[in-house]
């Protein structure tokens, strides 16, 4: 014989829950991040200004997008990346461990919450970039497709790198290595990269949302090609959210 | 909790299956550290009764953690089972979240929430709708006295508020079996009497399961107490029989200005028996020679080294120290 178990949450509900105790614990704490971020942003679009091939196209549709792409890094990726860390290291992890939620209901519920913070500083880098670039504003729609797919794959590599390590501060490298390939990676163009660092793009999550934003940016964009890369986008967000709640489970069940 | 919240799933006393809430049977686990493995839980039974308020007592390090960490299922034993009210939680983890509420040492991963989001929040990750857990957060705030705070991040509340309101998390989504570790450490007198009114308040519905190194909470709250050391259960019963087994012994507590004045016969002859902790010494003795060990000091000459004393009756400390416990930073007050 044995007693009924108790309640727990569906899926939805459970993802919602850890989404809602997440914004509000962000709402003091990650403001002047968020600030920080996108002036970090923006303080490289102009910087690259006065440095990049003003009468190429490409190279300024690729820093905007890159630029654009790494306020979502910086939130999604390393902050989340540490986030992971800390919990994993002061025994945080227990509290979820001990809560009838899935894994992937607290990766997913976390990640979402912390990409979405991203959305507003990400979307005035875009602008601001467009801006300054002489690029044409119509197409910017496609941020509602690009950044959340963006956010979803960043903050599935975050919470991986965040979870694995046992040591917090291995977290921390992690998350901060991490922003550098997004950095590198995104914002240079890939023809000017060596081969072999250019075939290292694709492994990088956001490397595929920045090309679907900087072919948006075009005055006449191959959506087909714009398409596929954020379809790219798609499948990175799914791998690496899957990792991550591999690593929650092998984290929390010692 | 204000009574309005009660869920569908939590059962009637009445409707209670006749099971004990926890059986633990040769449980086992070790940890790698530097020094190699370190044995933490070695050969642990335990059963606790349903409706039970139920101790674990022992002093830092003696294996009290690890232990409820396999009970509610976040640490898998090496050897050994755990069953929950009829639930085998070594073979199905998951389920003990299911029946445990638990309450760890210090829960960091609320620490930035609001208090009133914190306690809501982990009502709904049990499983409460969105207006339950409402409901169930105002009852809480109410019943723990922290209504004044509901808006302010745990982070930024006095150590005993933080862990009144990691307590309220605890309680809410009314669970079969609490599972608390050191629930009122850092609380102040009135607040940890809060707490254990509350637990006091959930009886009927809930078995408590309750880590402490307070021997005043466990004399005051524990229907039984598993008394731990080095991993073992050393002892195992009501607070009340476990002091009745150190026979009329009672205890001299003796707390020096100074050094112990030297070649006072009955102070050198306490001297030899005494456990010794910084300044104090702890005695344990029949009643008449404690009395008349007693006279002589505050008559003589000793007297006016001593800066405090105290004759008791045994307490569960006395109980940990005869069965073999080291020396002890059992907590007192």
């Amino acid at each position: 014989m044995s007693a009924p178990l108790g309640t727990r949450p569906g899926p939805v509900a459970a993802t919602g829950a850890v989404v809602t105790g997440q914004l509000s614990r962000a709402r003091a704490a990650r403001g002047p991040l968020l600030f920080v971020a996108t002036l970090q942003s923006i303080g490289i679009l102009l910087l690259l200004r006065g440095v990049v091939d003003q009468s190429s196209d490409a190279t300024a549709r690729q820093v905007v997008a890159g630029a654009t792409v790494l306020v979502v890094a910086f939130v999604a990726l390393n902050l989340l990346a540490q986030r992971f860390g800390l919990l994993r290291s002061t025994g945080g992890l227990d509290y979820y461990a001990a809560l009838p939620v899935s894994p992937a209901a607290v990766v997913l519920g976390t990640a979402a919450s912390y990409a979405a913070f991203t959305l507003p500083g990400a979307a005035l880098t875009a602008v601001v970039g467009c801006l300054l670039y002489g690029l044409p504003l119509g197409h910017l729609w496609l941020l509602l497709l690009v950044l959340p797919l963006a956010g979803a794959a960043l903050a599935g590599a975050g919470a991986t790198l965040g979870l694995l390590p046992r040591r917090p501060e291995l977290a921390t490298t992690a998350g901060q290595l991490g922003m550098s390939a997004v950095l590198f990676l995104g914002i240079i163009p890939a023809q000017r990269m060596p081969g072999w660092l250019a075939a290292l793009r694709g492994l990088v999550p956001s490397t595929w949302a920045s090309d679907a934003l900087a072919g948006g940016l075009a005055a006449q964009p191959a959506w087909g090609r714009v398409t596929a890369e954020l379809a790219g986008c798609a499948v990175t967000a799914v791998v690496a959210l899957g990792l991550a709640t591999w690593a929650f489970g092998r984290a929390v069940r010692r | 909790m204000g009574g309005s919240s009660t869920s569908a799933a939590t059962a009637a006393p009445d409707a209670r299956i006749a099971v004990p809430a926890v059986v633990v049977t040769g449980l086992r686990r070790s940890h790698r550290s530097r020094r190699g493995e370190v044995l933490a839980n070695d050969g642990i039974d335990l059963t606790v009764g349903q409706g039970e308020v139920f101790g674990l007592l022992g002093p830092n390090g003696a294996g009290k953690s690890t232990l409820v960490r396999q009970l509610v299922g976040v640490l898998r034993p090496d050897a050994g089972q755990v069953t929950l009210l009829g639930h085998d939680i070594t073979a199905t983890p998951a389920a003990a979240a299911r029946l445990v509420a638990y309450l760890a040492q210090d829960e960091t991963a609320l620490h930035e929430l609001p208090v009133g989001v914190a306690i809501e929040t982990t009502g709904r990750l049990r499983g409460l709708s969105r207006r339950a857990a409402g409901a169930a957060r105002d009852g809480l705030l109410e019943e723990l006295d922290l209504t004044a705070v509901a808006t302010r991040p745990l982070s930024t509340l006095s150590g005993g508020q933080r862990r009144l309101a990691q307590v309220a998390t605890a309680l809410v989504g009314e669970r079969p079996l609490l599972v608390l570790d050191e629930p009122t450490t850092g609380l102040d007198p009135v607040a940890r009497r809060a707490v254990w009114d509350a637990l006091a308040r959930r009886r009927a519905t809930a078995t408590v399961l309750l880590v402490t190194h307070n021997v005043l909470e466990a004399e005051t709250v524990l229907d039984r107490v598993a008394v731990l050391d080095r991993g073992r259960v050393i002892a195992s019963d009501t607070p009340g029989r476990l002091k009745a087994g150190l026979g009329d012994d009672v205890r001299l507590d003796l707390v020096w200005r100074g050094e112990p004045p030297a070649g006072d016969p009955t102070v050198e002859a306490l001297r030899a028996d005494a456990v010794v902790s910084g300044r104090r010494w702890s005695l344990r003795m029949p009643p008449e020679q404690a009395r008349a060990a007693f006279g002589q000091l505050t008559s003589g000459p000793a007297f006016a080294a001593l800066d405090d004393f105290t004759l008791a009756t045994p307490s569960l400390e006395d109980v940990y120290l005869a069965l073999g416990g080291r020396d002890s930073d059992l907590e007192h007050g």
